[in-house]
This record gives C-alpha cells, structure tokens and sequence, in this order.
C-alpha cells in the first residue's frame, strides 16, 4: 500500500471547499455562548430601537401629552392618571422607558451613518494609497499616522469647536475621527493581498485598475474591515455621547442617550438617580453587546489581527 | 544614549515645526482669524486695532512668523473671558490636570499589571476568564458614565467620598498645588482618578495577558525554565522584562490620551484642570484659549513621544545598542 | 563528582506522552524505552513529528498542556524523576539535566546580558557567591571556546552570531556539570562549518566532564560521527536501537533503511536518491499496529499487530518491526 502526498496533505488546513465562507464564520461565532448572547442582546436592542413609536407608552417629545405634574416620579409610580411610569419619569414628567427607546434609535442611527460614511471614506482612501503606491501613499499614510496619534475625543471636540454644533456637524466629527482606522486597516490587508501571484495575473490580463481593485483587493480586505467597523460603531456611540454629555453634540430637539444622561446629572446629587441611571445602562448594554460580538468576530475572522 | 537623546530632542522639534505650521494653517488660512481671535461682541474700533496688533493685514509668511514669535514668547492671544493671557491661565490649570492623570495611570499600572500577568499566565481558569470578561466591560462603559455612577454610589448613597473639586491643595516643592498631600485632598482625587483609570485598566490588562501568553511560548522563556529557575524568576525577570518593553510604550503613549481624556472626567468631577477649561471655553466661544490649549496639548505630546522612546531605548538594549552604532 | 557511581545514568520505560486536544489525544511518544550509560553519547533520530523532541521535553518535565505524561518510569541515578515533587524536579533541571534547544537566536533572552542569563542558572542551584558564580561563567565561555569571556559576559545576546550563541546555551548546559545533557537538534540552525565546530566541541566536552548526552537529531550524518548507540523514532515509538555500526550499516528496521536511503552521500554521483513513498502519518487516534505499515514495501497482515521490540543484528540492537531486514534467526 501507498499513498502518495496529496496536496491537500502539504498546506495546512485547507478550508473546506464543500460550505462556504460566510457559513464557516457563523457556524465558528455560533460556539462561543458569551457571543451568542451578545448577538441577541444586539438584535433586541436594534428592534427596540426600530420600533420605538409602537413600543413607547408615550410620545416622549409631544408636549401635548407631558405634564410637568408628573416630573421626576420615581420607576414605578403612576401618573395622575393612572398611567404607569416604569423606569420613572424626568424634570418635565417624561416617561423615561420612552425618551430611553427614542433616544437610543437617535444614537444606533448617528453611529452607524457616522460608520457608513467613514468606512466608505476609508476603504477608498485605503485602497487608493496601497495600489498607487509611491508618494500618494506615503502622504496618505503619513496623514493617517498624525491623526492617528491623537485620541479621538481631543480631535472630535476640537472639530465641534471650530465647527460649531449640530446633528451634521457632529456626523462628520465622528467621520473624521474614524476614517484614519479604516484607511490604514485597509491598506495593510490590500498589501498583503497586493503580493500575491493572483493579481499579478490579474494585471497582466490587462484588466482596468477599478476593476481589479474593486473585484480583487476589496473582498479580500472585507474580514478585518467587519471587525473594525464593529468595534468602531461602538467607538462612535460612546463617542457621540459623551460629546452630548458634555453639551456639544445632538441638539436638544434630537435628545440621544448622552444628553439624556446629562439632563439627569443635576438630579443624581439629590437622590434622583433614574433619570441618568437608566438612560446610561440601555448605553453600556448597547455598547457592551456590540464589543461581544466584536470580539468573537475578530477571533473568527482574523486571529491574528490586533488594533 | 547622549547621542540618542539629542538627535531625538531635534527630530522632536521638526515636528513642533510642523504641528505650529498646521495649528497656524488651521486658524488663520482655513478658518476666519479675525472670527477666531477677536471677541465678537468687540466695536468696529477696537476691532481694527486688533487687527492691526495682530498683524491680520499682513501677508500670511509675516503673519507666520508673527504668530511664531508669539508662540514661542508664550503669547497666544488674551481670553474673551477672563481678559488675561490665554496661555498662563492654560499652564495655571496644567497642574490640576497632571496631578489626575498621573494618579489615574499609577492605579490603571499597579492593578492592570498584576490582573493582566494573572490572566496570562492562567488563560483557561475561572479568574482568567472573569478578568478578560471585566476588560471587556471596562472597553465598554463609557467613562463620563462610569463617572456618574461612581458619584451615585460613593456620594450620594455612601457618602464616603466628595464628588467635585480639588479640595484644599498644598504646595509641592513649593511650586505645584497638588491634592495628593493632605487627606481631604487625597479623598477628593480618589473618584475621578479611578473613574479616568478605568479605561487605561482595561487596556493594559489585555496588553499584558497577550504579552505574557506570547512570551509564554517562546524557547528563552522554555531554556529559562529547562536551567531549573523558580516560576518567581522565570516571570519575574524573564517574562516581565520582554513584556515590560512594549507595556512601558504603551503606558507613555497612553499618558497623552488620558490627558485627553481628563477634558471628560474633569467635567463630571468639576475638576478644575485644564480640560474643564477647554469645555468652558467652547461653550463661551472663547477661542484664543482653545487654540492656546491646542499648542499646550501638541507640546505635551511630542514631549511624551520623546521621554517614551528615551525609556524604550533604555530598556531594549537591541535599539540602544544599534543607535549608538548607527 | 569524586565519587564514580556505577549502573546507567538514566533509565526510561514505558514513557507515553499524550497530548489532549480538541481534535483528538495526540499519543506524541507511545511506550518509549531505553538505558544511557555513564558518559554514552545516544542518537535519537526521527523524522519531524516523530516524538523524538517531546521525549526530551518529559525527560526535562517540561510538557506544557494540554499535554502530559500518562505513563512510564524516567529514573536518573537511582532516582524517580515522575515521583519528585516539582520543587525537587525543579532542581534537577539545569543541575543534574541540561537541555540545549535547536535555535540559538531564539534561546536566550534578548533583554537580558550573558552574565545575567548564566549566574542565574549557578545560583538557581548553588549557594554561592555571585563573584564565584562570575568566575565559573567565565570559567565555562572558556570551556566551550569563546575568546575574551569578560568582554562577553557584558554583551547582550543581539551581539552575538548563531554559532555563539549556541556555544553560549553549551556553557550554560555545562555549569552545574550535568549528568545528562539533552540536546534538540542544536546544529539544525547553523551553517555547516559551524554545525561541525559545535559538533566536536560537544563532544570533547562531554567525554572531559563524563556528561552523558542524548542527542536528538533527523541528520543521520551527525550521528554517524558523534553517537555511540542510536535510536530510531517513527510516529512516538522507538522502531530500532543498536550501536552507531549496526543501526547504520546493517539497518533491521525498514524505516531506518529508507532513512539512510535517502542521505545522498550514500550514493554515487547520477544516481537517483530513493526516498520513503508517502507521508508522516498524523498522530491523532493513531490505529494499533505499525504504523509504517502504510509505507512499508515488506507489510502484510502481519503488521495489523503491534510488533514488540526484538533483537536483531549486532549485539544490542533491536527492532520493533515483523519483517525485520536483518534477523538473529
């Protein structure tokens, strides 16, 4: 008897050909309980969120329906009445189970655009610096390590400062603090990609540089941008929220968590904790649930990528 | 090393160079220097003898060197607010600022580490697994949060801690107010150093657990065991020592963005530093003190990155060597 | 040591060390046998994957999970190594039994100077003073050919070559005069003038302090020149033992024959090099039997069974195989 080397025996495990990518990467999450969890968290979440006008008690911002007479009830009480304030209400009787599931809807949808548009900002960034190459490169990448160098807050509230507030302004703050990730994990995976027999060909095939880009580099560079646009969502929540902590983010006819948060402070010193408390806690289980859920991807995705 | 420190002490001041230039761009080619620099509540009159003493109605290379000479005479412009010099009222909370930021790393180090070579060393156990799990909650709560919190539970509830302000300062080397020295003071730092650690924390616990698990498996860790050293030793010397370097670059980096990260602390705790004047100003729109605090904030980094890779090269002798080389 | 001990110097039986992973129990060394003699120089010889590195690791009791030794005796002197607690084993290591590892660029440790890096290995065992530790660090550089010890023993590792350092990780074998020293390829990594610069300075020095040396190899062509008695590792079983003249002249074993095979110098010049058809089979839930079998031009039914190692041959040399190419009978 016998066997002559296979190939297959030669270079070590060889994903199988039989189920594809996508199926290996949710069979492999799937075995992590801690993860599973956090996925499901996140869906509710997102759900709540999503229906938060079916899901409310009430109109949190339909003035018609407050009555200060109801402010700062603590979780529990009912109103005059008779209805029932779960989590308590704020200083202008406000259901805050209400206000919590508008805000949080205004704080998924500032992070995940801020997300989208970043990304789309970096992956073209990214790209363009590892196929050019040379000078362009340099100087992007040089641009990128500046920026990169400072922390995120400081730049974000540098940029509120010369911009001045609002809802856009804010977006774009929070693109210009995350874009720099992007473009650089881009461009380290494209450059691996870059040296491979494959492309090589492709090139020699004659193909456009936007196609080979777009069919070749950019599926290749996806794994590691999914973990770092998951991690980044949640970079950008927190972010988005201490920004309207601190008064300069969302304007108060757009009340996300943090300013929520903020409006209960003055509260918390005399014994009032709700209103803060549990605008912070739907926050923390966001963010939480969204860090579970990246950090098993990055363990499925790419062992080896670190940030 | 002297030759080290020098020639890093001159690539350090290229950079001031270039931050000055971008700092200068930023206000006053992009942005509207007379918008940024003059209190919009000024007259017409007092507005072009602003001009004037600015030297807005120059060309750019002379406003250039004007506002360099500036810079480096530590004239920034005066506060809209205060109407005193931005940069002494910025360099007066300083101070403040360092004081929470160094205690904040001190407790982020002396716990992180230990946690950190904890899980490291025992990945599989239960406590591993519960420290990885609090780094992740650590990642996730965000700080001004946290901060609340802290104030909710300790102040209010408990009332064993104050929740805002330094409390009394007493002078250190007769020069620096700090909190840290009289008890009452010290009691007011706790919260808010804790509070701004907590990140750091759980940074440097993951940074160490994967250093330890990495340094774990290499052969000198392995030759050091197979010479018949004690477990103390072998991770005592021969694992901390090779962890210890990328660690110490990263807590020195870290350094800047905990001061950064103050501007959020100091507004919860209304701890008057200079991060709780950067918000102040923002919202009064007093703007020679941000652009003040923007080279303060650029000065202290490149200043960070130099003192960081001083002590890197002393502790890798494979970059000291090749520098005193090369 | 004034006082000659008689009988071996190390005796290992029944030695199996398994590893307990999540595809399956890896048996890495599977019932491994043998006797070394005061001062012998032994050849383990194997393929990658052959077990032949993780025997030297449980010698040392140094198996990291999930790996572990489930069974078997390794006696030293007289003394039960798997029955010591691990304070005791601890002070076995790097005392009585050394181990020198395959690459000097990855042994010693970057951050730390030689003197570092020796001393600690002389106090870790000895009570003595740090200037009489010094001075027997020095005292060992000069033992293994290094010039200029005292420049030395202040240089970081970084300043030296590959070569070095293996002299280097030699000395640090050699100064608590081990009784045994057990070396993993630590000539793979050099180039060849070195590898046989390292090769004789081993061997002067074991034969001047008596050391016994258990030299872990796939190069047949080292052992041929420095061991006394070799062994042949296939799939974490010994598959032939004997004298260096036996084993390599008149191979019993099939595998041993398809080693020395495939060594060109035991061809002439044009003619085609033979190599073993097939691969290293995988060591997970690894079937009864011989597990050369499938790679074995002479297997039959025969070889379903577990073949016991028997004698063949030279005096002292033994085969574990059915068909052994060389029998007494």
């Amino acid at each position: 008897m016998m066997a002559a080397p296979s190939p297959a025996a030669i270079s070590p495990a060889p994903p199988p050909a039989a189920t594809g990518p996508l199926r290996r990467v949710l069979v492999e999450f799937a075995e992590d309980p801690v993860a599973i969890t956090g996925a499901v968290l996140l869906a509710l979440i997102v759900l709540a969120a999503l229906f938060a006008p079916w899901l409310s008690p009430q109109n949190p911002y339909d003035l018609a329906q407050l009555d200060v007479m109801d402010g700062k009830l603590p979780p529990g009480a009912r109103s005059a009445t008779g209805q029932l304030f779960w989590l308590g209400t704020d200083d202008q009787g406000r259901d805050m189970l209400s206000a919590i599931l508008y805000g949080l809807r205004i704080s998924l949808v500032v992070g995940a655009a801020s997300t989208v548009i970043a990304l789309a900002l970096g992956l073209a960034v990214g790209l363009t610096a590892a196929y050019a190459g040379g000078r362009l490169e340099s100087v992007l990448m040089r641009i990128v390590d500046i920026q990169l160098s400072f922390p995120a807050i400081l730049i974000a509230l540098i940029l509120i400062a010369v911009l001045g507030q609002g809802t856009g302004k804010v977006i774009a703050a929070l693109v210009t603090v995350q874009w720099a990730y992007y473009a650089r994990t881009v461009r380290g995976a494209a450059l691996v990609e870059k040296r491979k027999e494959y492309l090589e060909a492709a090139r020699c095939l004659a193909l456009s540089p936007l196609r080979i880009v777009l069919r070749h580099l950019l599926p290749n560079c996806m794994p590691p941008m999914i973990v770092v646009a998951t991690v980044q969502v949640a970079a950008a929540i927190a972010l988005e929220a201490t920004l309207s902590f601190l008064g300069l983010g969302l304007p108060i006819t757009e009340p996300s968590l943090g300013l929520l948060i903020a409006n209960g402070y003055q509260y918390l010193l005399s014994g009032k904790y709700w209103i803060s408390f549990f605008p912070g806690v739907a926050l923390v289980l966001t963010i939480v649930s969204i860090n579970l859920v990246a950090d098993r991807l990055r363990d499925v995705l790419n062992p080896r990528l670190t940030r | 090393m002297l030759v080290f420190i020098v020639r890093r002490s001159m690539q350090s001041v290229v950079v001031l160079i270039a931050m000055s230039l971008i700092v200068f761009v930023g206000v006053y080619a992009i942005g509207n220097p007379i918008d940024i620099l003059i209190n919009p509540q000024a007259d017409q009159l007092e507005r072009e003898r602003a001009i004037a003493a600015l030297g807005l109605d120059k060309p750019l290379w002379e406003q250039y060197s004007t506002f360099l000479k500036g810079a480096v005479t530590g004239d920034l412009g005066r506060s809209f607010v205060h109407a005193t010099p931005a940069l002494p009222l910025i360099l007066e909370r300083m101070p403040a600022t360092l004081e929470l930021a160094f205690a904040a790393m001190l407790i982020a180090v002396t716990i992180g580490l230990p946690l950190g070579l904890w899980a490291g060393l025992r990945p599989h156990g239960f406590a591993g697994r519960t420290i990885m799990a609090g780094s992740i909650l650590g990642f996730s709560l965000p700080t001004f949060w946290v901060g609340l919190m802290l104030i909710m539970v300790f102040s209010v509830m408990l009332g064993w801690l104050p929740s805002n302000g330094r409390g009394p300062t007493t002078l250190l080397f007769g020069l620096v107010p700090v909190s840290f020295l009289s008890l009452d003071g010290l009691a007011h730092l706790v919260l808010p150093a804790v509070n701004l650690a907590l990140f750091k924390l759980a940074l440097l616990v993951r940074l160490t657990r994967a250093g330890t698990r990495e340094t774990l498996l290499t052969d000198y860790v392995k030759f050091a065991r197979a010479k018949g050293l004690a477990d103390s030793r072998v991770i005592g010397v021969h694992v901390l020592r090779n962890i210890m370097i990328p660690i110490v670059t990263v807590i020195g980096l870290e350094f800047g963005s905990v001061i950064a990260f103050a501007i959020v602390t100091e507004s919860v705790f209304a701890w008057p530093g200079m991060g709780k004047l950067l918000i102040d100003s923002i919202n009064l729109l007093d703007r020679p003190v941000i652009v003040s605090y923007l080279l303060v904030i650029v000065v202290l980094f490149i200043l960070i990155n130099l003192v960081v890779d001083i002590v890197y090269s002393a502790l890798d002798p494979r970059v000291r060597i090749a520098d005193a080389r090369g | 040591m004034a006082l000659a001990r008689s009988g071996p110097v190390l005796v290992v039986e029944g030695l199996r060390t398994h590893f307990f992973t999540r595809a399956g129990v890896v048996k890495a060394v599977d019932d491994v046998s043998f006797t070394l003699a005061r001062g012998e120089v032994m050849g383990l010889v194997g393929e990658s994957g052959s077990g032949k590195s993780v025997t030297g690791y449980s010698l040392m009791g140094l198996v990291d999970p999930p790996g572990r030794i489930v069974a078997g005796r390794i006696v030293l002197d007289g003394t039960d190594l798997r029955a010591l607690p691990p304070a005791a084993m601890r002070h076995i290591r790097g005392n009585r039994v050394a181990m020198i590892f395959q690459d000097p660029m990855m042994t010693l440790n970057p951050v730390l100077r030689i003197d570092t890096q020796m001393i600690e290995a002389i106090l870790a065992h000895d009570d003595v003073s740090p200037a009489a530790a010094r001075a027997r660090a020095r005292e060992a550089l000069v033992k293994v050919g290094i010039a200029s010890p005292d420049e030395r023993l202040a240089a970081y590792p970084h300043q030296f070559s590959g070569g070095m350092r293996q002299r280097v990780a030699i000395a640090i074998a050699l100064l608590n005069r081990p009784d045994l020293i057990v070396a993993d390829e630590p000539t793979t990594a050099l180039d060849v003038t070195i590898q046989g610069q390292i090769l004789y300075e081993m061997q002067k020095v074991a034969r001047e302090s008596g050391t016994a040396l258990i030299w872990i190899t796939h190069d047949l062509s080292v052992v041929a020149g420095l061991a006394d008695r070799v062994c042949v590792m296939y799939a974490g079983r010994i598959v032939e033992e004997g004298t260096c003249e036996d084993v390599l002249g008149r191979p019993a074993h099939p595998y041993t024959q398809g080693l020395l095979d495939s060594v060109p110098a035991n061809h002439r010049p044009g003619e085609r090099l033979r190599q073993i058809p097939g691969m290293t089979p995988s060591l997970v839930d690894l079937p009864p039997g011989c597990a050369f079998r499938e790679r074995c031009t002479y297997a039959d039914e025969a070889c379903l069974a577990t073949p016991a190692m028997r004698p063949a041959g030279g005096p002292g040399q033994a085969v574990r195989c059915a068909h052994p190419l060389i029998s007494l009978f």
